[in-house]
């Protein structure tokens, strides 16, 4: 069906409703990315197959991810008159189990995440109450979704409907408040209008450089050119960041829709999307729902009847992380290399093809359509003076609880790992947390108050980039991280500049002498110096940000990279060429699976039997490879690392 | 890959300068590389130089112009998979295959490679196997994960 009036929307709507909330119970699996890596395909197809076998009044449904990735895979069960429950950690095994039980008015307690009395709609700043009429049992210690810490400071805007709605289903989106904005934006707004509303919103670029967004879709409406393209950037190559994917994945609608409100408001005809080759769901997720609309009519020739076009073609990147850099996406799009160029000129006035081109980030675009429904005033409410709304961060490393989590800016980082990460695993110490990707540095526990937002970040020594938030423990060494990062940059690179691609390479060159024993003093003053040629001279933010990830370890840590050029020993016990293994024989307990499962056959001693004691096993240094491999078998902590 | 089925592939995206990279993408996945012959008929059907191709084909790391084995391990590297052991899988992939990352073994059955995270970022380490995502790795995992791929 064709989409024309404001009542064919609430047809759609009314649609989704019935499917969303179905009269018969409803189970909802999962399944974006880190739901299937722990089987919730899986999962799926016993709970298809327990239904189908027993005819079951069952309508089941597939979901994206409700942000604890950990807690993977996630099975809800919703029924009118009941609170919806969500399981956490289902396996297929125990799929019938968790069916079965419900029908009988029963829980399965050991599996339960807590459990949901209404849902908030964020669109329309409505609510779904489930009006709970009865109570299954085995439910009297659960959690209330609200309550439990990891989403109890969470204000969820970018991820409303990751987890609630069926990606596929175009109606449930609508459902939830989608394609209104659109309505409102095109029928009660002039472009100009919209631009005001986002300027006033102080929505700023998500995708890390945090520009304001209005401002830069104002250039972009003022630029002369014939054409003009808006583009989303889903290129999302920060590692440690996910969150574009969760919402590619979860809520494409989002994005499309914020996509064509933004075209209508520059003027813009055609749009693409660019999305990593790393992310094949989060294509095929897209291809659907951009199908979907086109056939509704809500993308594609005279939107919605107001006579207003635009089209949005998919590309897929090559894997490249330069392709990340704005004039490098476009090149990439253009057929070219993907190597970025100096903007002396900026885009929103010559991009794409030469034309003006507006490029916003994934979680930038889904923002659109909450700003234009709930307005600026509202937005703006939420947040800290320089940075306004909510910003998902994946929460990820040695934290207990990793998963996307979506809190208002100015937060602190502290509330963020101890309280909804629920701190550092196995009773270890607290190091850093890393911020902003290869772009930004990491944050020592000193500063752990230290409110979360653009600017803040920007000053000591990181950066907000696009969300990423590795968590760092004792058993993390700096030094090692440093290394990482200069790994990752000296192969991106694209080495247009040759500060960048010799300064990254030079720089990792030393990191390795260091990590490696053969570090001199004088080096780290070398290695500031590099980096401060590499950041000044290099075109692009690639080049420009490259050397943070070493400059802030040595602005926090320096004493770590002093202990492994002074005394040549790693504290982290990470760096191999420092480490050394032994058993320790009081410890022993000749069980010897050490030996076992040792590639180099460096490990020998007498392994004991019903009959005999046995001797404590032993590493033959000259043979040991330090693969760690004996360290995570003993199961009696018999080896040493130091 | 014959002739008809490039021209296929082309028709698809168009015989155009910023169809290539999405031509090239079609013919990786099918033939798991870019035989050269391929390339060389891709540059003559789409009017674009070889020598512009090949910088295209070797920039990218989706792309490879050797060929590939099988089946294909992608270990993360990414930062959360890194401080979480990832270096560890991709040192056991290492040995126990006998090859070094970015090499394929001799009977073809494997590819090892490292991508710069695939996003599973609170499940790492983590590795992908033919497109197949494999989450909370540790080194003794792994050789029963491989055994699935013949």
């Amino acid at each position: 069906m064709k989409i024309q009036t404001k009542s064919d929307l609430e047809k759609m709507r009314e649609a989704g409703l019935k499917t969303l909330y179905p009269k018969t119970t409803k189970i909802s699996v999962g399944m974006a990315t880190c739901g299937l890596s722990t089987g919730a395909g899986k999962v799926y197809e016993a709970i298809q197959k327990e239904v189908e076998k027993g005819k079951l009044p069952i309508r089941l449904s597939q979901t994206g991810c409700i942000g604890f990735c950990q807690r993977e895979p996630v099975v809800d069960i919703l029924e009118q008159g009941k609170p919806r429950i969500f399981y956490q950690g289902v396996t297929p095994e125990r799929s019938s189990e968790l069916v079965h039980q419900w029908l009988e008015n029963k829980v399965v307690e050991d599996l339960l995440l807590c459990k949901m009395e209404r849902e908030d709609w964020i669109v329309d700043g409505e609510s779904k109450d489930y009006s709970i009429l009865k109570i299954p049992d085995g439910m009297d210690g659960t959690h209330h979704y609200h309550q439990i810490p990891f989403y109890s400071k969470q204000l969820k805007i970018a991820l409303r409907n990751c987890g609630f709605i069926n990606p596929d289903n175009i109606e449930e989106y609508a459902a939830r408040g989608g394609y209104l904005s659109l309505y409102k934006a095109l029928f009660d707004m002039k472009p100009e209008a919209i631009i005001e509303e986002v300027k006033r919103s102080g929505l700023r670029g998500r995708g890390g450089a945090g520009f304001l967004t209005g401002n830069k879709w104002e250039s972009c409406r003022k630029a002369k050119g014939d054409r003009k393209f808006v583009l989303c950037n889903a290129d999302e190559g920060d590692p440690g960041a996910y969150m574009d994917r969760s919402v590619l994945e979860g809520d494409p609608h989002s994005v499309i829709e914020g996509m064509i409100i933004g075209a209508y408001a520059i003027g813009a005809h055609e749009g693409f999307i660019y999305v990593r080759d790393e992310y094949p769901l989060a294509i095929q997720k897209l291809r659907i729902a951009l199908a979907e609309a086109e056939k509704t009519g809500l993308l594609g020739d005279n939107i919605l009847g107001s006579g207003f076009s635009f089209k949005i073609n998919l590309f897929r990147g090559g894997g490249a992380f330069v392709c990340g850099e704005s004039t490098a996406l476009m090149a990439s799009i253009e057929g070219k290399v993907g190597e970025p160029r100096a903007k002396h000129i900026h885009t929103t006035e010559s991009g794409l093809w030469d034309e003006p081109s507006n490029l916003n980030n994934v979680e930038t675009w889904n923002n659109v359509p909450v700003i234009i429904s709930r307005g600026a005033d509202w937005f703006s409410k939420i947040g800290t003076e320089g940075s306004k709304g909510t910003k998902v961060f994946s929460i990820v490393g040695k934290v207990n609880n990793t998963g996307l989590v979506e809190v208002p800016m100015g937060i602190t980082l502290r509330e963020i790992v101890y309280e909804v990460g629920g701190g550092i695993p196995d009773g270890k110490k607290f190091k850093a947390v890393q911020t902003g990707g290869p772009s930004g540095g990491c944050i020592p526990e000193s500063l752990l108050d230290l409110p979360v937002d653009f600017d803040r970040l920007t000053e000591v020594g990181s950066m907000m980039g696009s969300g990423g938030m590795i968590v760092m423990d004792e058993s993390t060494c700096m030094v090692d991280v440093a290394k990482y990062f200069m790994d990752f940059l000296k192969d991106e690179s694209c080495g247009k500049c040759t500060s960048c691609r010799e300064g990254t390479k030079r720089m990792h060159e030393i990191l390795t002498d260091i990590t490696e024993g053969r570090g001199t003093i004088d080096q780290i003053t070398l290695l500031e110096e590099l980096g401060w040629v590499t950041a000044e001279a290099s075109l692009c933010q690639l080049g420009g940000t490259a050397p943070n990830p070493v400059l802030s370890t040595l602005r926090y840590f320096r004493e770590e990279y002093e202990e492994h050029i002074l005394h040549k020993r790693c504290p982290a016990k990470v760096c191999r060429a420092l480490l050394q293994y032994r058993i320790l024989p009081d410890v022993c307990t000749s069980c010897g699976r050490c030996a076992k499962v040792c590639p180099a056959e460096a490990i020998t001693g007498k392994q004991r039997t019903k009959k005999e004691k046995g001797k404590p096993f032993k590493i033959n240094p000259q043979k040991c490879i330090k693969c760690g491999m004996c360290f995570e078998a003993c199961k009696f902590k018999a080896v040493e690392v130091k | 890959m014959t002739q008809t089925e490039v021209d296929g592939i082309v028709k698809q995206y168009g015989a155009k300068e910023s169809a290539i990279l999405a031509v090239l993408q079609d013919i990786q996945s099918k033939e798991k590389y870019l035989p050269k012959e391929t390339l060389e008929y891709v540059s003559q059907r789409m009017g674009i130089p070889m020598a512009t191709i090949f910088r295209i084909a070797t920039f990218y790391n989706a792309l490879s112009i050797k060929p590939r084995g099988r089946h294909k391990i992608d270990v993360c590297m990414g930062t959360a998979c890194h401080v979480r052991g990832g270096t560890k899988i991709l040192d056991k992939l290492e040995r126990d295959l006998g090859i070094s990352v970015g090499e394929t073994t001799k009977d073809k059955r494997f590819t090892l490679e490292s991508v710069r995270c695939v996003g599973c970022c609170s499940l790492g380490p983590v590795a992908v196997v033919d497109g197949e995502v494999f989450g909370r790795l540790t080194q003794d995992k792994m050789p029963s994960i491989l055994k699935e791929f013949k």
